[in-house]
Formats: C-alpha cells, structure tokens, sequence
C-alpha cells in the first residue's frame, strides 16, 4: 500500500486478521485490567466527576427514550441492518466504493493501521499542508493519526470542545462521547489558563469554557486547507457519508478546508439511505439523550462550488473482518459508538475509561479492543473481566448488541495462565469420580479444622488467607468447607 | 406532505414546540405577514443565498451570495437568511439540501444570526419520512436542530459553539 492517491478498485479483504503490530498500541492495555482499576479507584475527584457525569446523562436517555412507542422495534430493526451488513461486507463495500467514486470521491482500502496512516500522509503532504483540522473520529484514534502527522511535522489540530480539552492536557480521552468526562469545570478553566493562546476568561461558567473556545478555533478553521474526520455511517447504495454532532465544529470541518479526508471503518455501512431513519431516531437519544443533535451532515462525493473539491475515503479493517467472522463476536461490530453502555456501567462509573487502556473503554471497549487486537495483545485478555455480568449495557445498547453474552465467550476463549490451567485440569480430575471428590472433601474440612475456631464470629468466613488464595480474599471473604456434607447429613439423619 | 397522515396543524405546532425546546426562536405567521415579520428579526446586514423570493426581504438592504468568502460571513453583525428542504416535527430539525433559498452549507454556518422560513406543507412528522420527502437525498444535506451545542463540560448543555449561536425559525402558515 502506498499514499497515491490511486482509487484502487478491488475490494480485498483477504484472510481475517487482527489489528496487529506497535500501531495497535491505542487500542491495546498495557497492563492488566484489575490493577489499573484499583489505581484508578484511588481518585475520589475523578468518581466524583464520573458520577455527576453519568447520572445526569443516564436520565436524560431514559426520558427521551420513554417518549418513543416502538423503541423496541426500532433496535430490533436497526440490529437486523447491521447483521446483513457484518453479513455482507464485501459486496456492500464494492458497492460504496464505487457510488462514491462516481459521485467524484477517491476511495483507499486500508487493512490495517500503518497502511491507513501511510495514506493519510500521504495525501496531507501532497496537499503541502502544515496542519489538519480535524472532527472527533474514535477510528483515526483507534490507529494514533494524530501521532503519526504529528511525527511527521503536521500539526492534528483536534475541534471538539471535549478532544481539545484532552489535546491540551497532553491526556488520553476517557469516554468516546465526553472523552473529558474525568475533568470538571474549574479543572478545565485553570488549564484554558495554562495552555489556550490569548484565553481570557473571568469565571469556570461553561458558557465562557465554550466562548473561548470558539474564539481560539475560529481562526484554525478559517485558514486550514485540509480537514479529516470519521463517520457515523456510511452509505452503501449511494456513497453518502454522515457526521453526527453537536458544536459546530463537524460543519466548519467538513465544508471549509479544500481537501477532506475521512477515515472510515467499514462496519460504519448500511445498505440504503433510508435505513438512517431508523438509526437517527436511535443515536442521539442514546448517546447525548437529546431527540436530535444540534447537526448532522449528510455529504455524498464532492458538490461543485460546496464543500472541499476534494474528498478521500479511506476504508479501514484493522481487525474488523477477523471480528465479522466469530459466530459470536461479531455482534460487537454492530456498534454505533453512542457510548451509552458507558454511562450504565456500574464498573466504568468507578474507575472510568483510562482503566481499560484503550480508545474504547467500557463494556463496549471490554468486548471491541480483544476481538480487533485478538486476545493475546498487551493485557487485553484482562478486558473481558471489567465487568459484573449485570446486564444493564444490553439493555440500553440501541443495536442490541449482547455485550454479556460476548464478555462470557471471550474469557472461554481467551487465553488462561499456566498456573490456571493446571488447577482446572486437577479439579476436573477430581470432580469426575465420586470417590475422589468425597476424599477431597473430606481432605479439605479436616485442613480448615484449625480455623473454624479463628473465624467463629464471622460466621466461618476467612477474610485473609495466605498466597496464592490471597488473589480471592483481596476483594471478597472466603466461606470454610461446611462441617459436614449434604450427603454425610442425610445418611446421619435419614438413614 | 404530511408524513404520518397526521393533520397538518398538529405537525406544525409539534415542530414548533420541539424546535423551541432546543432553544430556537420561533415564530408563527401568515405568508402576508412574512415580510414584517423578517425585517423585524434581521439585522442591519442580511446575507441572502440565491433565489429567496425578493418580497420576503423588501425594503431591507441585502447582499445575495455570489461566492462571499468565509471571511465575509464572519462579522458579528450578519445575518443569513434562508428557506429549508424539509422540516421535521418531531425533532424540530430543519433540514437544508442546498437548493433554491438554501444556498452553500457554509452560508448558514459562518455567521453568527440563521434566520430559517418553514412553510407548513414542508413539516413531515419524524426522521424517516424526511428521507422520502427530499427530492434528492444525494445533495448535501444538513439536519439542523437548534442552535449549536456541547455538552462536553460535565454534560451541562451550553447553547452556542461554532455554529449560529442564534437561530430564529419562522413558520408561515399555508393558505
């Protein structure tokens, strides 16, 4: 793959494989799950601003989802949409890369991360542009853009009040809607102050946060020549692109600058235009509960006179079709992005997004970072046990994505410790005959003789036992072997 | 068009009230009374893009979009007015599709004051039936419900980004 700007006409997926490499890095945990979250649970400011933050959202859905009859339909149909697509994407995404290209855009297909950014490059540096605006796109996350231009000497100027909130800070986004839901206003004023070019602003009210912003970026938009953003869906019938947003900003970047680029996974299709009825009806309700965003642009190929005269279209699968082809997973592949799973979480509302060391945090990042990487990258086995089963992200998913179901699947499919292993296949060579079970039993209430005394007063419950079992009592009580069996209890009793 | 079968009036002041929610300023009127009502909304200078009807707009000074530059559309006293593809009620969107009346997506994004004519027979009732109601969804569309917004500090809703931070919505009666 190169950064031409070549329209390459054939559509090839080639063998499923997973988003792999140094480039996987934003999407991948550097360490295991459970320790970044108990680090993370220290910070009583940040579940303090996590709070607030996912309370007031989770009531705003809720009312402006009671007001809709058929929502139920409505995410049944929209998931139907989506397993035809995850069904078909081949044909769907021959079928959008030549609606586009005649509707005068330039469609790339890029396999993974290195050859997506190769592109981006390449086209930005054929532009001789010195920066980029950009709109906020989890997928030009997803790869480190902003990196890789940034390496490059190009200046990723980030337009969503939130992402400009993380820019600055030098910080990782924490929400895929809010990704600066860990800050509150005070904390983002003082670093206005600290880092905003000629900000002045006399009080931490948010209308004079956003005034500010918009005065610093106003002039970014205006002098830019090259714009890159996402796409909330893409439209396979006619090539169309769509852009979901609230600011402003989305607007400014997709009509001002001469040259856009959009950086495109290819689950983002639907087959037809008027499948997004259904689906605006279902994203903003679930993401920002509003009944509609303030804007959304709907923009197929290039408009002479309207708009950048030049539009590139890069398709990305970096592990999506290896996700398309587990019968399970690929429910995952489904998402919107709207993050309402987020704000329902009862373990993200704890320890929040930077704890799942990936752009997608959350249940939907706990079941989407392992399947695109596959589980062996980094600590991203650990991501499947961010969560307590409870089920409150599937019911809330407008798409109906099982998100217990895929949690459950992949800590059976995912790779286990040595140690683990080795205790399972002992246990089930024990548990397969009678004789042996009741020895170890027995073995077992004969060994915690000693401590029924000890834990009398609590009800026979060992708080603190020694390594290795120390992993199960660090977060929970350890109940003692009963005194006798079931079986021991009958015999004595009933016969 | 009446999207849903629901009588016209009814989507009319269901769009009225879900546009308002949103912070719109809007405003009910016969299509004689149209004219007043504008020239007491706009502002000293109107951008206007090609084919508003001359009348609207009689008596007020105007400069109609032959190419103005971003920078022409960024002062604080302009205002741009424009008519709309398709409006929907139950989300009090307006939807532009660049045609007559309509003009660039950056006219109606630049300058700070949108002033948007709705005529009644555009209202459809809900999303989907704007997508069969636009002669061509192909065009640039922009769905616009509101003035723009954030919510990206402690997801409090701030009116008023990067977009118009007002936006005025008059709705004209059909005969």
């Amino acid at each position: 793959m190169t950064g031409s700007a070549q329209p390459r006409r054939v559509v090839a997926l080639g063998m499923p494989r997973h988003a792999t490499g140094p480039l996987a890095a934003p999407i991948t945990a550097p360490e295991p799950f459970a320790d970044a979250a108990a680090r993370k649970l220290k910070d009583t400011q940040l579940r303090a601003n996590l709070g607030h933050a996912t309370r007031t959202i989770r009531d705003k859905r809720a009312a402006v989802v009671a007001e809709v009859d058929d929502w139920e339909a409505l995410r049944d149909r929209a998931a139907a949409v989506k397993d035809d697509v995850i069904a078909r994407l081949p044909e769907l995404l021959a079928r959008f890369a030549s609606a586009a290209t005649a509707a005068g855009a330039t469609v790339h297909h890029a396999a993974d991360a290195q050859q997506a950014n190769d592109i981006v490059l390449g086209l930005v540096q054929a532009e001789q542009a010195d920066r980029v605006v950009k709109v906020k796109s989890m997928t030009t996350q997803e790869i480190g853009l902003n990196e890789v231009l940034e390496a490059a000497g190009i200046a990723a100027i980030e337009t969503d009040l939130a992402e400009l909130i993380v820019q600055l800070a030098h910080d990782k986004p924490s929400h895929i809607l809010v990704p600066a839901i860990h800050y509150n206003r005070s904390q983002i004023r003082d670093l206005f102050a600290l880092r905003m070019p000629g900000f002045a602003a006399d009080s931490d009210d948010p209308a004079q946060l956003a005034g500010a912003a918009r005065r610093y970026l106003r002039e970014q938009f205006l002098s830019a020549q090259v714009g890159v953003c996402g796409a909330n869906f893409a439209v396979a019938e006619t090539g169309s692109l769509v852009i979901v947003e609230s600011e402003g900003n989305g607007r400014m970047c997709l009509t001002l600058p001469r040259t856009l680029i959009a950086v495109v996974g290819i689950e983002k299709l639907v087959p037809h235009m008027a499948d997004l009825g259904d689906f605006l009806r279902l994203l903003p309700r679930s993401s920002t509960g509003e009944r509609m965003n303030p804007y959304t642009s709907i923009f197929t190929g290039v408009t002479p006179g309207d708009g950048p005269q030049q539009l590139h279209i890069v398709l990305l699968d970096n592990g999506r079709g290896a996700v398309a082809a587990d019968p399970v997973g690929k429910q995952a592949l489904r998402c919107i992005r709207c993050s309402a799973c987020l704000n329902v979480c009862p373990v993200y509302e704890r320890v929040g997004g930077h704890a799942y060391g990936s752009v997608y945090p959350g249940p939907i990042g706990a079941i989407l970072s392992p399947q695109l990487t596959g589980q062996q990258a980094g600590h991203n086995r650990s991501l499947p046990y961010a969560s307590t089963l409870c089920g409150a992200c599937y019911d809330v998913c407008p798409v109906k994505i099982n998100i217990p179901e895929i949690l459950v699947h992949l800590r059976q499919t995912g790779p286990k410790p040595l140690a683990e292993r080795q205790l399972m296949s002992a246990l089930s060579w024990v548990m397969r005959d009678r004789r042996r079970w009741k020895a170890a039993l027995r073995a077992a209430r004969a060994g915690s003789a000693p401590l029924r005394l000890m834990t009398r007063r609590r009800g026979h419950t060992l708080r603190r036992a020694p390594w290795p079992l120390s992993a199960w009592t660090a977060h929970r009580d350890a109940p003692l072997p009963a005194q006798e069996s079931f079986r021991d209890w009958w015999r004595r009793t009933h016969e | 068009m009446t999207g849903g079968g629901a009588p016209m009036s009814e989507l009319l002041h269901r769009f009225a009230e879900r546009a308002g929610d949103y912070r719109a300023d809007v405003r009910l009127c016969s299509q004689a009374e149209l004219p007043g009502v504008l020239s007491g909304l706009l502002g000293k200078e109107v951008v206007l893009p090609q084919g508003v009807p001359p009348e609207w707009v009689a008596g007020l000074a105007t400069i109609v979009d032959d190419g103005l530059s971003p920078a022409d559309l960024d002062r604080p006293q302009l205002s741009v007015l424009t008519g709309c593809a398709v409006a929907i009620a139950q989300t009090g969107t307006l939807v532009l599709d660049g045609g007559p009346g309509q003009g660039r997506r950056l006219l109606t994004l630049v300058p700070d004051h949108h002033v948007c004519v709705v005529f009644a027979h555009q209202i459809v009732a809900d999303v989907p039936d704007m997508f069969t109601a636009l002669p061509d969804p192909t065009r640039p569309l922009t769905m616009i419900s509101g003035p723009s917004a954030t919510s990206d500090i402690e997801l409090n809703r701030v009116e008023g980004v990067h977009g118009p931070r007002r936006l005025d919505i008059v709705c004209v009666i059909d005969k």
